[in-house]
């Protein structure tokens, strides 16, 4: 494509093997998951698969433990993304161009609750509920989402943030239209993209999340929760593999739509700066 | 107020009628003052981020100095150093001794598998294949991390994948040797360390490639053809510009492999030899014993540790390459 191929004619077969294989590593275990949903026998791993059912998706659909955890994980994954968008946003807006005392303290700030361990945040969180007595449950494994998914939703749009370029913002004050026209008609289609992407990665986030999960959650059992807790007590296998490809293809989904929608990113308008 | 209508007859909003209603006269006075608008904006995440997460982590570092009674399971906000102390107890030692080799050597491989998948995906795969490639590390990584320790169990299970194949091709002496060793070994690949390595390295392994490919992404391939035209051969290039030049990629990566690894208190608990880790001792002091006290003081242990090592890959220069 551009002048490297000059320097790197053609990868050696031992670095399109580590590549590929690689790639391999990384699926295998996912396919695995997939192939073994499909599997009829009812309490053991063994490998290859005895024969293959679909019976096992039906029975997972009727137990109500299952549809209870899908549908409070999903709940929470709504409300945790809908604050994460909206303080998201609100820090992007504030942090992308100026500059003032700070700033970087702020992205610190913004960052760490993904970067410390989950189980300083989970710890962290249930010792401050604790102390102002909100009994955990539903709220408070809401509020720890959406603290950690703030980031992922600031990250998106503030990368938007600084390619949309401030004349463009310059040009809408100038040709007359007041701060709310240009937030409502300049500002917020270019936006718009990068908020979705990251509010869908912010989804798959939260509805995913075990580690801090585990600490706010008190009684409620969450997906990932009840996932856990087969594993550590195995009963009803064929269940738990339906119900972890489920899992796997609901976070599949809102990723990938994610990468579409921030991929061609550069043909945002004012780009060019 | 006076300061507004001085400045408007020279906005912009004096080309156009003036303000009609009061959203549009509070939205011209954001624009012409951005102190006001910046301290509108920050209000609410830094009120959140204050009052949720701040004020809990330092509570919880504040509750390492109060004392647990061990015969009547009380705290009590009795101030004392002893918790703190205590960590370095023998046993407590072991304990952070062994997740900091264990998060060590989790990166290192890591970073030995991820960097053929990066450097193929910076510089020989272009168009369709890159996008392919991209997706392909992105999905893993987003994927359940409880799915993905589960399948693991899965495949380490005795007469599982694992175990299939390397009777397949006739393995089972080396693997029956790699058991024995001490250190690594276990009865069987699903109690070992090996396991529980294995399991690590796969579930952070998309971290490092990401990393790793973007510093490799934004080498300038003039570089590499002025090595070439000066006479160095593609190893002689690979080792002496490329190679260097990765290293902030590389740091970067390992920044998430070494922090989750030390934090992690799931994956111990499925595969691998019994022995507690960071993260499962601050689980059980404060699930199984109550004693919060202890599992705050067992909490500045990884945030201590992520701080030097921090300080160290900052060196590296990985906060650029982040």
């Amino acid at each position: 494509m551009r002048s490297d191929s000059q320097t790197s004619p053609a990868a050696s077969p031992w670095l399109k093997l580590a590549a590929w294989g690689g790639l391999l590593f990384l699926h295998f275990p996912i396919v695995v998951i997939a192939i073994y949903a499909f599997n009829t026998e009812e309490s053991a791993f063994s490998f290859p698969p005895k024969g293959f059912t679909t019976e096992w998706f039906s029975v997972a659909f009727q137990r109500q433990d299952v549809l209870e955890a899908i549908g409070l994980s999903l709940q929470i994954a709504c409300f945790a993304t809908l604050i994460a968008l909206v303080l998201g946003t609100l820090a992007a807006a504030a942090m992308y161009r100026h500059s003032f005392f700070g700033k970087e303290s702020i992205t610190l700030m913004l960052i760490l609750p993904i970067a410390l361990p989950g189980i300083i945040t989970g710890l962290a969180l249930l010792n401050g509920f604790k102390a102002i007595g909100l009994e955990p449950g539903m709220l408070t494994i809401i509020i720890g989402h959406a603290t950690f998914c703030v980031v992922i939703v600031y990250n998106n749009v503030v990368a938007r943030f600084r390619r949309t370029s401030a004349s463009l913002i310059e040009a809408s004050m100038d040709l007359g239209a007041d701060g709310w026209q240009t937030f409502r008609y300049i500002l917020l289609p270019n936006l718009g993209s990068a908020m979705l992407a990251g509010g869908m990665l912010a989804f798959a986030l939260s509805f995913d999340e075990l580690i801090v999960t585990t600490f706010t959650a008190g009684h409620e059992k969450p997906l990932p929760i009840w996932l856990l807790n087969q594993l550590t007590r195995p009963r009803d296998v064929p269940v738990t593999n339906v119900v972890a490809l489920m899992v796997m293809l609901a976070t599949m989904i809102p990723v990938s739509l994610a990468y579409l929608l921030t991929r061609d990113g550069d043909s945002v308008a004012g780009s060019g700066k | 107020m006076s300061s507004v209508m001085s400045i408007h007859p020279s906005g912009p909003a004096a080309v156009s009628e003036p303000p009609r209603n009061l959203l549009q006269r509070f939205s011209d006075r954001l624009y012409l003052q951005p102190r006001l608008l910046l301290l509108l904006l920050l209000t609410p995440p830094l009120l959140w981020f204050g009052s949720v997460y701040i004020a809990s982590l330092l509570a919880l570092l504040w509750q390492g100095l109060y004392t647990f009674d061990d015969f009547t399971m009380l705290v009590s906000d009795t101030l004392t150093l002893s918790n703190y102390v205590q960590l370095f107890d023998a046993a407590n030692f072991d304990i952070i001794v062994r997740t900091l080799l264990m998060a060590l050597s989790v990166s290192v491989f890591s970073a030995l598998i991820a960097f053929p998948v990066a450097y193929y995906m910076a510089r020989y795969a272009s168009g369709k294949t890159k996008a392919f490639f991209y997706l392909a590390v992105m999905l893993p990584m987003w994927t359940s991390y409880i799915v993905k320790a589960y399948a693991w169990t899965l495949l380490l299970a005795q007469e599982g994948v694992t175990h299939w194949f390397i009777e397949l091709l006739h393995l089972t002496p080396v693997l029956n040797w790699l058991l024995s060793l001490p250190g690594i070994g276990g009865n069987t690949l699903s109690t070992s360390n090996l396991g529980r390595f294995l399991v690590f390295t796969y579930i952070w392994l998309p971290f490092m490639i990401l990393p790793i490919q973007a510093s490799l992404e934004r080498l300038p391939p003039s570089l590499l053809q002025a090595s070439s035209d000066l006479g160095a051969t593609p190893a002689k290039t690979f080792r002496h510009v490329i190679l260097p030049l990765s290293v902030p990629g590389i740091a970067a990566g390992s920044i998430f492999t070494f922090s989750l690894t030390l934090g992690d208190y799931i994956v111990p608990q499925l595969v691998g030899p019994p022995g507690l880790f960071l993260g499962s001792m601050v689980y059980v002091q404060q699930g199984s014993i109550g004693n919060m006290p202890m599992a705050a003081a067992f909490t500045l242990v990884p945030i201590v540790l992520i701080a030097v090592y921090l300080s160290i890959v900052k060196r590296m220069g990985a906060f650029d390459a982040l």
